[in-house]
């Protein structure tokens, strides 16, 4: 019984004080992990904050809040929202009809879900791009009618939903799996249609995987860069993601200024990544209240 | 009487129908708009593009960069995953939040803070510049950005199987008097080498496709310091547009092999894991309970 609350790892010992690690490596292994992770990551990203330091404070506030790159901040967030907000309707419902429906076919379009993870981010632009230009596919059909979606705010959020769905359906897919049958059979045994049934039983089960997945598309949209270039015309002022302000300063030698704006989204992703952290956490402990 | 725990037969055609629908316009048609775009004017067209010479050694940098990439990421990931989930110790949830750290940096930073170490100004610039070392605009600097991207891939992918797993086994090789290396090679490695294989093929498809990092420290010099995705992004912006599609069409393939050998590895998974759970309880499972595959590109 006690060793089964001992964390992982430490071997069952009554109090004896010199605790001896049963299996071997721990130090080669850990001192490693520590030595590659500062090489690679963090003496990398510190160089990205000492950049930062040798600006003064008003240089700094300067490169961050231009009129450009705020408009680009407002277009990389604004664009970031909305394609994530789709992608947690899409995704519920991509998720909903795999796990609860079988239907011909079901196991490929289960594969093809992975697709924007495993598809590089500039071919996903230059295809993106094609289909919606005033000459490709879809783009066609659109611009008799006055829509146009390539080369313009519209075209990023497109680029971005399409980045975003696997995040959504691949979180919220194991809770649905995992959800009790019972507990829905009961809801219907009382009476509930099958709309409450799914807004008071099944929604709160799965509403922190919805939460999960949506803070994940939203983080990963916010960083985007491949498959939104292409697509998005970089007008400054109005289809200039912040990435792309990034990359601009650098080509004009800007270090300074690359770095500052470089410095504010860390900072968002750094803030992004605990929050999603925390809602894994969330998630976690809900699923293990529920079992 | 059955209890009807799902929907109306309209309603379910109705829901499989959108979700149908948007796979399609989302996923399926930008696909197929690759290859269409490819071959747009015939094969012929489609093999020239492919044995151009500046095609050529984009091919072989990117399989370099992955080649070169993958394996130190595997390492690193074995070790952290055998550090993280076989013991305990302080500020170990603080070192997996840094482990997936590079999952949530934009591309773009991740290519501008090796600029900022290596390039002329930054911290190393003028010691390389001095012993003649390239490493940012050359081609170590587009391994080490593809190495940053795909940092944590095969980590995330080990740490939650082998905590799953605990240390039980690992225990018994031990007291029977296995080396730590029989232990890893005998015991552990077999447990968990889907989740390895899942984990080196995720880290590979990002490795020959990242764009993003790889564009701030390439400096596009043709034939040399291009990746298959900047030579899309050159051809594409020279309105070559059939070149472009066709080295994007290998990208491609690429994808959809990712996506081929990641169902295989999750089937044979999920059979292990049946064919545990039928074993008898009383009998010494050789299977042992694995988690389930997740795929986690968590950003």
């Amino acid at each position: 019984m006690t060793s089964a609350t001992l964390p992982v790892g430490t071997v069952p010992s009554a109090g004896a004080r010199p605790r001896r690690r049963v299996l071997p490596g721990f130090h080669l292994t850990l001192g490693y992990t520590l030595f590659y992770l500062g090489l690679i990551v963090l003496i990398p990203l510190s160089a990205l904050l000492f950049k930062t330091f040798t600006l003064t404070w008003p240089q700094f506030w300067e490169a961050v809040t231009g009129p450009r790159v705020m408009a680009s901040y407002r277009l990389t967030f604004g664009a970031s929202l909305i394609a994530a907000l789709v992608n947690v309707v899409a995704g519920l419902l991509v998720a909903w009809v795999l796990v609860r429906y079988s239907f011909p076919g079901k196991k490929i379009v289960d594969a093809l879900v992975d697709l924007p993870f495993a598809l590089p981010t500039a071919v996903a632009g230059i295809s993106l791009t094609a289909l919606l230009a005033g000459n490709g596919w879809i783009g066609q059909y659109l611009e008799p009618l006055g829509i146009q979606l390539a080369f313009q705010p519209a075209g990023v959020v497109i680029a971005l939903i399409f980045i975003g769905l696997p995040f959504v359906v691949r979180t919220v897919q194991p809770v649905l799996e995992d959800a009790e049958k019972e507990l829905e059979e009961a809801a219907m045994c009382l009476g509930a249609t099958r709309w409450q049934t799914f807004s008071k039983v099944i929604f709160p089960t799965i509403a922190p995987a919805l939460l999960t997945g949506f803070a994940m598309a939203f983080a990963r949209a916010v960083g985007e860069y491949g498959s939104v270039i292409f697509i998005a015309g970089n007008v400054p002022m109005v289809s200039e993601i912040t990435p792309l302000i990034i990359i601009g300063k650098l080509e004009q030698y800007d270090y300074a200024g690359a770095t500052a704006v470089a410095t504010v989204m860390l900072g968002i992703s750094f803030i992004l990544l605990l929050v999603i952290n925390a809602l894994q956490g969330w998630q976690r402990r809900r699923s293990g209240d529920l079992a | 009487m059955s209890i009807r725990t799902t929907e109306s037969r309209p309603v379910r055609v109705l829901l499989i129908a959108l979700a149908l629908g948007f796979i399609a316009l989302f996923l399926v048609l930008p696909l197929a708009a690759v290859f269409t775009e490819a071959l747009r004017k015939g094969w012929d067209a489609y093999w020239e593009a492919l044995k151009e010479p500046d095609a050529w050694s984009a091919i072989r940098l990117t399989l370099l960069t992955a080649a070169v990439a993958v394996p130190l990421n595997l390492v690193f990931g074995v070790a952290a995953a055998w550090a993280v989930a076989k013991f305990d110790f302080k500020g170990k949830s603080f070192l997996i939040t840094l482990i997936d750290l590079p999952f949530s940096v934009s591309p773009v930073v991740a290519g501008l803070i090796y600029v900022l170490v290596f390039g002329a100004q930054g911290w190393l610039g003028p010691w390389l510049a001095e012993h003649d070392i390239k490493i940012v605009f050359a081609v170590p600097g587009i391994i080490l950005a593809t190495i940053f991207v795909t940092f944590p891939f095969i980590a995330r992918e080990l740490i939650p199987l082998m905590q799953a797993q605990g240390n039980d086994e690992e225990q018994a090789a031990q007291v029977l008097g296995a080396s730590g290396w029989q232990t890893f090679w005998y015991v552990t490695l077999p447990n968990i080498k889907w989740g390895l294989i899942y984990g080196v093929i995720l880290c590979n498809a990002r490795a020959m496709g990242e764009f993003g990092a790889v564009s701030v420290v390439s400096g596009h010099i043709r034939g040399q310091t291009n990746t298959m995705p900047l030579h899309v992004e050159i051809l594409y912006n020279e309105y070559q547009s059939v070149a472009a599609f066709a080295v994007a069409s290998l990208l491609a393939l690429l994808a959809l092999v990712t996506l081929a050998i990641k169902s295989v590895v999750e089937w044979r998974h999920e059979r292990e894991l049946k064919a545990a759970a039928e074993l008898p309880p009383e009998a010494p499972s050789h299977a042992p309970t694995h988690a389930p595959l997740v795929l986690k590109e968590a950003p």
